[in-house]
């Protein structure tokens, strides 16, 4: 393994930065800025992926910016987990831009260069996070991503967002530095360094009580992974426009918490440590509760983006629960379920607010007989959500089945009950919506008979993404490679 | 007891100048009237000068000034340091009162306005003023 | 050419006195002058840093009297980087606030100048001397200066804040004058290092303790230590702005550098921390000063109150971290001396350009200011981050080692009260940010362009340049907060 020093790292963090500058000049010209959003994204993206080969052959990329303390600088690290996520959240971001100008301009929305320019931020943000080489640098990302976030989600300015952005931040901003801040601290005072190690950082500084506290304040300070009982904000941030909701709540900022716990687990404290002192158990257990009862919760739902928030929840507990099984096959199963999740969930967004651009509908209850008025979008929402139930042919199939081979493999059977059920119950709330779409009778239905889908802008981002979530089947080969990769590492192997 | 009396004979110019500085720092708290919280400030940065000016004191010994050091007889007889009382703090006092005059001036002017302002001096009068409005 | 410590305090005291005469003679020419007296003073403190950081420390035998007779200017790393601090501060803070002094007080725009500059004088004399009588002297100047100034602007509220800041400052001052009493009763010199020397031979003496104590409390009370900072917020808040910009950010922080230097130069730790069992309480009083500093501001319903109130927690981290006994809590303490500096200068500097165009800064006067001021909030919004503690502004990283000292202390209750005072600022700050941003609130759902379109209507460019750039310097000063650690710091403490 070779570390070769690049500024590309650095290069890919600041391009949607430098760019904001130009947006915030050219508000005046819409198309202008749209399209500067766009070519700041597709260098973001070539950036990545140019470093996508490095990474496959086991190499990784540093680059230091600042030195802070020993042990602890600004620095970056591209590894394979890393490439892993800056891969899935560069990669939707593009999308995702085209996805917010159908939205945006669809409803005529205000202020929008102050969100396509915080969005930027945001995005900044996350692939920083993804290329931090130490705790200390993805606290500095995390915490920028959850303040670019607040005036994403409080888009709207009325009483219901500022309800809902005090929530966003009490949960984050709180946890972040009521819990990780003095841990995080406390780690650098115990051991003298932050840096993500292969067997973690810790060799006897910790008796067990220590670190089963130490490690709950990571796994609940990084609230944004929605672990139970700090998962509340996320359905409360639903009141932002969607775009915000697709790829902040179902891809970046989520993706930001979970990913920032899978450094910890296997960074910080190392699979062998908590191996040793059984500490995995106590992560799944957390995690499993999550999931059965946020998809309990789920079911009651009858808004669309708030069902979908509460699914969300329970599937970045699978990530988090394949990291705690501490087996190979279970966090490859895990790292993997970052990627498919993402594509899966994000599509399944962007019907709800292609429905919602179309229609103006936001409760499921309203949306029967949908399908037949806007049947690309139903057909996407289908492929999204098998994927998210984790059935063939789609992507989500092959992270829940290394999920299950992990649980086997550790002789979990209860948690491979959990992940059963899970699907189970996922299913039990996605597919009524499908059906209810498609499967009424012509008296039952609320929408005349005839094709009038969302704006083009609309359209073609959420077919795009369920396409991907179903080639992602058959050809899952850089996120899996990734991931092996990554769990490989983590070993020590 | 019986120890304590001749401890404040022997040292009673620290004595006089904590009752002082006492007095002066009651007036500033209890008083009610601004112009005698000054009178306490006052009098708490005198027992503060005269601290100084007693520690510079010392027995037999005599005002600073170099006796005949212009060319008389004895200019060239050896100079004791005990014989003369030491200057240093008493030059110190004179920045000292400087300070607390200037202090004392823009506080009675600060007074002034005050009264103009409020036609009052008395602190419970001017609080009830200021909540009123 | 070695005269450059003269130079920092000769240049503003001369400039001050020449803006003295010009305000009777012609008005127009003080503002020039009090620029050029802070410009050579900022240019000396500049070459004097670069001097300090390349062949240590400079003693500077003023008149050419030699210590300890004479007075003695010295200027190691430690003044080095806080006159840096004071003069560049209050050169910038004399550009960006030539509007507001227009604005506030235009009838004496003569004397208002010449005041600051007095102010600005102490501040740099305080900082420099190695003379424990003539650090009263100054500490004087720089407090009558700002008794004068409280009273400047608001002519109903003014007087009587400057009054009772009088009352307690003066108590402050007496205490410190009475311990240098003692000091010199025992070591029969004033000159710091001289008179460390002498201590060391006798530690035991209560004598000292007594001298050290009072000077404690003396200092404290000037830096506003809960509880005894019931003076600040009246006196700041109804302070002209230009000068509370000015007197927020320095004032107490040059307080905070003379109780570390006492304790560094003058007492000596081994002395503070071995000999006396006093460090335990103190850190306790800075815990319950950063709880209560944060409560008191939640309470307010005034900016610049608000803001004051912060000063008052802030005061509670570098005492605390000075009595933590170790070396990265008194290290967390300097560094905070710079980073808060900065950052309250930042604020103010952002409430500056606030009050120049709404006049009063309540909560209820500032809806909907994202969109009448936006670079003027941004500016705001990077400073509360910092003093937040949000990475990558520099506010993070004294914390950081502030809270390593309290764990390497075994001081877990400060360690709380800081994560605690992190969560309140969060609090205070988010909720004036929800009224610039929310407010007034919108009819139904915030579609449509006409919507929230406020027309913007900034402060003039000079302020918003000053104003920003302090801002940026916060994330750069947090940026390179390893390297001032290594260059400045460390080898300071050794």
């Amino acid at each position: 393994m070779e570390t070769i020093t690049s500024i590309k790292p650095l290069l890919a963090v600041l391009v949607s930065l430098l760019v904001i500058p130009i947006l915030v000049s050219s508000s005046a010209k819409p198309n202008v800025r749209e399209s500067w959003t766009f070519i700041a994204g597709t260098i973001k993206l070539l950036l990545v992926l140019s470093m996508l080969p490095i990474v496959l052959k086991g190499d990784q990329i540093v680059l230091t910016l600042f030195k802070l303390a020993p042990g602890a600088d600004i620095a970056f690290r591209v590894d394979a987990l890393g490439m892993l996520f800056a891969l899935v959240a560069s990669s939707l971001y593009i999308i995702t831009s085209m996805y917010s100008i159908g939205y945006m301009r669809g409803l005529n929305e205000h202020g929008q260069t102050r969100f396509v320019s915080f969005f930027a931020l945001a995005i900044s943000a996350t692939i920083g996070a993804a290329f931090s080489a130490n705790l200390i640098t993805l606290y500095l990302f995390y915490e920028i991503l959850s303040l670019a976030t607040y005036p994403l989600v409080t888009h709207h300015q009325d009483e219901k967002s500022r309800i809902s952005g005090r929530r966003y931040l009490t949960f984050i901003l709180g946890t972040s530095i009521g819990l990780v801040l003095p841990a995080m601290i406390y780690c650098y005072h115990a051991t003298g360094t932050l840096e993500f190690a292969a067997g973690g950082i810790f060799t006897d500084q910790l008796s067990k009580p220590a670190a089963t506290v130490l490690l709950l304040m990571f796994v609940l300070g990084f609230a944004k992974a929605g672990i139970m009982p700090v998962h509340s904000w996320l359905p409360a941030a639903m009141v932002a426009p969607t775009p915000v909701s697709a790829l902040l709540h179902a891809v970046a900022v989520v993706k930001v918490g979970a990913f920032s716990i899978v450094r910890v687990i296997s960074g910080i404290f190392g699979v062998e440590f908590l191996t040793s002192f059984n500490l995995g158990s106590v992560v799944a257990l957390l995690a499993s509760i999550t999931i059965i009862v946020s998809s309990c919760i789920a079911l009651t739902q009858d808004e669309f983006k708030r069902r979908l928030a509460y699914s969300t929840i329970g599937q970045l507990s699978y990530i988090i629960l394949g990291l705690a099984l501490l087996s190979p096959k279970g966090m490859t199963g895990g790292m993997l379920h970052i990627a498919m999740h993402a594509f899966g969930k994000i599509t399944l967004f962007f019907c709800a607010g292609a429905i919602f651009v179309a229609t103006g509908k936001k409760y499921l209850s309203q949306m029967v007989g949908i399908g037949k008025r806007m049947p690309f979008t139903m057909g996407a929402f289908f492929v999204g959500s098998l994927s998210i139930i984790g059935l063939p042919p789609t992507g989500g199939f092959i992270s829940k089945w290394y999920l299950v081979l992990g649980t086997l493999e550790g002789d979990q059977l209860i948690l491979l009950f959990v992940l059963l059920s899970s699907s189970l119950l996922n299913a039990a709330y996605f597919m009524p919506i499908f059906y209810r779409a498609f499967f009424c009778s012509q008296e039952e239905s609320m929408f005349e008979d005839k094709i009038k889908e969302a704006p083009m802008m609309c359209v073609v981002p959420l077919v795009i993404t369920a396409a991907i979530s179903f080639v992602l089947f058959i050809v899952p080969q850089p996120f899996l490679d990734l991931a092996q990769l990554a769990v490989k590492g983590f070993i020590g192997g | 007891m019986t120890d304590l009396l001749p401890l404040i004979v022997a040292k009673y110019n620290y004595w006089l100048y904590v009752i002082l500085m006492m007095i002066g720092l009651y007036a500033m708290i209890a008083k009610n009237n601004l112009i005698k919280k000054l009178v306490g400030m006052n009098i708490f940065q005198t027992a503060i000068i005269l601290f100084y000016v007693s520690i510079g004191y010392k027995t037999e010994a005599t005002i600073p000034i170099i006796q005949g050091a212009h060319g008389g007889h004895g200019s060239h007889a050896a100079i004791h340091a005990a014989d003369y009382i030491n200057p240093l703090p008493h030059v110190l006092m004179l920045t000292a009162i400087v300070v607390s005059v200037a202090t004392f001036g823009v506080a009675m002017a600060l007074a002034v306005r005050v009264y103009q302002r409020y036609q009052t001096l008395e602190e419970d009068e001017l609080r009830m003023r200021l909540s009123e409005e | 050419m070695d005269n450059y410590p003269a130079l920092i305090v000769v240049a503003p005291l001369l400039a001050a006195l020449f803006s003295g005469i010009f305000s009777w003679v012609e008005e127009r020419f003080t503002y020039p002058t009090a620029l050029i007296g802070m410009g050579l003073s900022t240019f000396s403190a500049y070459k004097i840093l670069m001097r300090v950081l390349d062949s240590g420390t400079i003693q500077y035998k003023m008149a050419g009297w030699l210590p300890p007779m004479g007075i003695e200017y010295r200027i190691d790393l430690l003044n080095a980087m806080v006159l840096m601090l004071i003069s560049s501060i209050a050169f910038i803070n004399l550009i960006a606030s030539y509007r507001n002094v227009e604005q506030e007080t235009n009838d004496r725009k003569g004397s208002f100048y010449t005041i600051y500059l007095l102010f600005v004088t102490g501040l740099i004399g305080v900082t420099a001397t190695g003379d424990l009588f003539n650090l009263y002297v100054l500490i004087e100047i720089t407090s009558l200066t700002s008794y004068a100034m409280v009273a400047l602007a608001d002519k109903d509220r003014g007087p009587l804040a400057s009054l009772n800041y009088i009352f307690i400052g003066v108590i402050g001052a007496s205490f410190y004058l009475l311990g240098v009493g003692y000091l010199y009763l025992k070591t029969g010199s004033l000159n710091m290092v001289d008179v460390a020397g002498i201590l060391s031979g006798i530690e035991g003496s209560s004598t000292v303790l007594v001298a050290f104590i009072l000077c404690m409390i003396g200092i404290w009370i000037k830096m506003a230590l809960f509880p005894m900072h019931v003076w600040l917020p009246n006196a700041y808040s109804y302070a002209p702005v230009a000068f509370a910009r000015v007197v927020a950010p320095l004032m107490t922080k040059v307080m905070v550098y003379v109780m570390i230097r006492l304790m560094v130069t003058v007492f000596g730790l081994e002395y503070i921390f071995n000999t006396l069992n006093l460090a335990d309480a103190v850190v306790w009083l800075a815990t319950i000063a950063i709880i209560a500093g944060g409560i008191m501001a939640l309470s307010q319903k005034n900016l610049k109150k608000m803001l004051t109130y912060i000063i008052v927690c802030e005061i509670g981290y570098m005492v605390g971290g000075a009595w933590m006994g170790n070396q990265l809590g008194m290290s967390g303490a300097i560094l905070h001396i710079l980073n808060d500096a900065l950052m309250t200068f930042a604020l103010f500097l952002a409430v500056g350009n606030m009050v120049y165009k709404l006049k009063k800064v309540d909560f209820i006067h500032l809806q909907g200011l994202f969109g009448k001021m936006p670079w003027t909030m941004a500016a705001f919004v990077l400073a509360a981050f910092s003093i937040v503690g949000v990475p990558p502004t520099c506010g993070f990283f004294s914390k950081w080692y502030l809270v390593l000292g309290a764990f390497e202390a075994g001081a877990y209750h400060f360690a709380a009260a800081l994560i605690i005072s992190s969560l309140i600022c969060a609090i205070l700050f988010f909720k004036v940010f929800e009224i610039c941003f929310f407010e007034p609130m919108s009819e139904g759902h915030g579609h449509g362009d006409g919507h929230g379109e406020v027309a913007i209507a900034e402060a003039p460019v000079s302020m918003l340049i000053a104003s920003g750039l302090i801002s940026i310097s916060l994330i750069a000063t947090g940026l390179f907060s390893g390297t001032i650690m290594n260059k400045l710091i460390l080898p300071f403490l050794g």
